[in-house]
């Protein structure tokens, strides 16, 4: 990366003092997670070996969702203003940009993730304070954020913005969705012995899509 | 190219000393969208503290022709080189040159002035950040609203501040598109302070604008487009705004 991290750092700082003082993207985003963990919580059968497989799939429902609305939001921000252009024009590499705005909202969506858990924890009657809970919680964030800054950039330029980001999606964040859950349902289940493929699935997407993103961010909000 | 019905004052004079360094050379430029032509084979120089003002109806191809100097878009063909750079070539060095004012301000509502001006001084590298961005609140009437969120802003005050980020890292060409919009009397003030300031530095200006006697009174040189179609280049004063108003009306 051309211009190294201190500008990375810079845009980090813009969108951190500015969503301390709107809270407008975890606010959002945390009642979301939320909300759909308490309403998971009712609706599933939670006796047995069922507890574990069924909230590990309704916690990354929950995350995920909030993630894209986390996702589109900051995207938003940046276009309705026309700050993106104006981003755009600064004399640093497209790649910085992208870097900038990946680690942001990878930053929103964790803390968000990390408020959660314990609840999450509490609700469904799990240990939730193990550390290779956290491992997976951070390799799933990473892919998603990757692909979904990506995505939220060129899905911005659309009409139908809030709508196009999940359908973009989707398709290509499906292997991180499942090895997310999968590998949380053996670590919830006690059968870390089996979780080796699961992390070296996500560790291979979150270091293939980083790439992939941050090369052809230039061609994506090129004009 | 048609200029003779507006060029009714006195031709330019010889003995004006008439800067030759050329800051930007436009070379048969030409931009489509899908198979509209918007810019068609434009050819144009820029020098070292000229005033340009360029002129046209809506959709003319005014504002594409400012983003594509501005590495915002890519030309479909022909180059386009500022400060020695070719845009499609060395970019990031093109916008290191450039400063913009465009129709939104590119500015942060829930950062302060002084946050704004901040963030764009440590992306462009400004080297003397605290005090210069002192010096830009100043110039731009604001540094007594230096703290303030710019959501509490007026459109004025925005765009006297989006002017501000503009010149920030003391660039050689200002693009400005319309930066009259919005402003009242003392940001057009403030505005014409702005391009005396930044010509004083032999900065070069390129910027639209409806309002045609201000364009003609701040320019030096008024480049007009028709249908992406550069149809004159003439010094303003030797330009009748009446005459020019009826042609820009007839489109």
């Amino acid at each position: 990366m051309r211009d190294g991290l201190g500008k990375v750092s810079i845009l980090v700082w813009k969108d951190l003092l500015t969503e301390v003082r709107t809270k407008d993207l975890f606010g959002g985003m945390f009642i979301f997670a939320v909300l759909t963990i308490i309403t998971f919580n009712f609706a599933f059968d939670l006796s047995g070996a069922n507890r574990a497989a069924s909230g590990a799939g309704a916690m990354w429902v929950a995350f995920n969702f909030a993630g894209f609305l986390g996702l589109g939001r900051s995207i938003a921000l940046e276009r309705d203003r026309g700050s993106l252009d104006g981003l755009l024009l600064c004399p640093v590499d497209r790649g910085t940009i992208f870097m900038g705005k990946f680690i942001g909202n990878l930053l929103f969506i964790s803390l968000v993730e990390v408020i959660s858990v314990p609840i999450f924890g509490a609700l469904f009657n799990l240990n939730v304070f193990q550390p290779a809970l956290f491992l997976v919680l951070l390799l799933g964030t990473v892919g998603f954020a990757a692909i979904g800054t990506l995505l939220a950039v060129m899905a911005a330029s659309t009409r139908s913005r809030e709508v196009m980001l999940p359908v973009l999606m989707f398709p290509i964040l499906l292997p991180v969705v499942i090895a997310s859950v999968r590998a949380t349902t053996l670590i919830l289940t006690d059968q870390t012995r089996d979780l080796a493929p699961w992390l070296n699935l996500l560790g291979a997407y979150d270091v293939l899509f980083l790439a992939i993103s941050y090369l052809v961010f230039e061609r994506v909000v090129e004009e | 190219m048609n200029v003779s019905p507006l060029q009714q004052r006195a031709p330019v004079d010889a003995a004006a000393p008439i800067p030759r360094v050329p800051r930007v050379k436009i070379n048969r430029l030409t931009k489509r969208y899908e198979r509209r032509g918007v810019l068609r084979s434009i050819d144009l120089e820029l020098y070292d503290g000229e005033r340009v003002v360029l002129l046209g109806a809506n959709g003319a191809g005014k504002t594409t022709l400012l983003r594509i100097l501005a590495t915002l878009s890519r030309p479909t063909s022909g180059s386009v080189t500022i400060a020695g750079h070719l845009t499609h070539k060395d970019a990031q060095a093109v916008r290191a040159q450039v400063g913009v004012v465009a129709h939104q301000p590119y500015l942060y509502d829930d950062l302060t002035a002084a946050e704004n001006l901040r963030f764009f001084a440590r992306m462009y590298d400004v080297a003397d950040e605290r005090s210069r961005i002192d010096e830009v609140l100043f110039l731009v009437g604001l540094i007594a609203r230096r703290d303030d969120r710019v959501r509490t802003f007026s459109r004025g005050m925005q765009q006297r501040l989006a002017i501000g980020r503009a010149i920030l890292h003391r660039p050689a060409l200002l693009l400005f598109d319309e930066p009259d919009s919005g402003l009242d009397r003392e940001g057009a003030r403030v505005l014409e302070r702005i391009l005396g300031y930044h010509r004083s530095g032999g900065g070069t200006t390129l910027m639209t604008t409806h309002d045609l006697r201000f364009g003609l009174t701040v320019g030096d040189r008024v480049l007009l487009l028709e249908n992406g179609k550069l149809v004159l280049d003439a010094p303003s004063h030797t330009l009748e705004e009446n005459a020019l108003d009826e042609r820009l009306a007839r489109r």
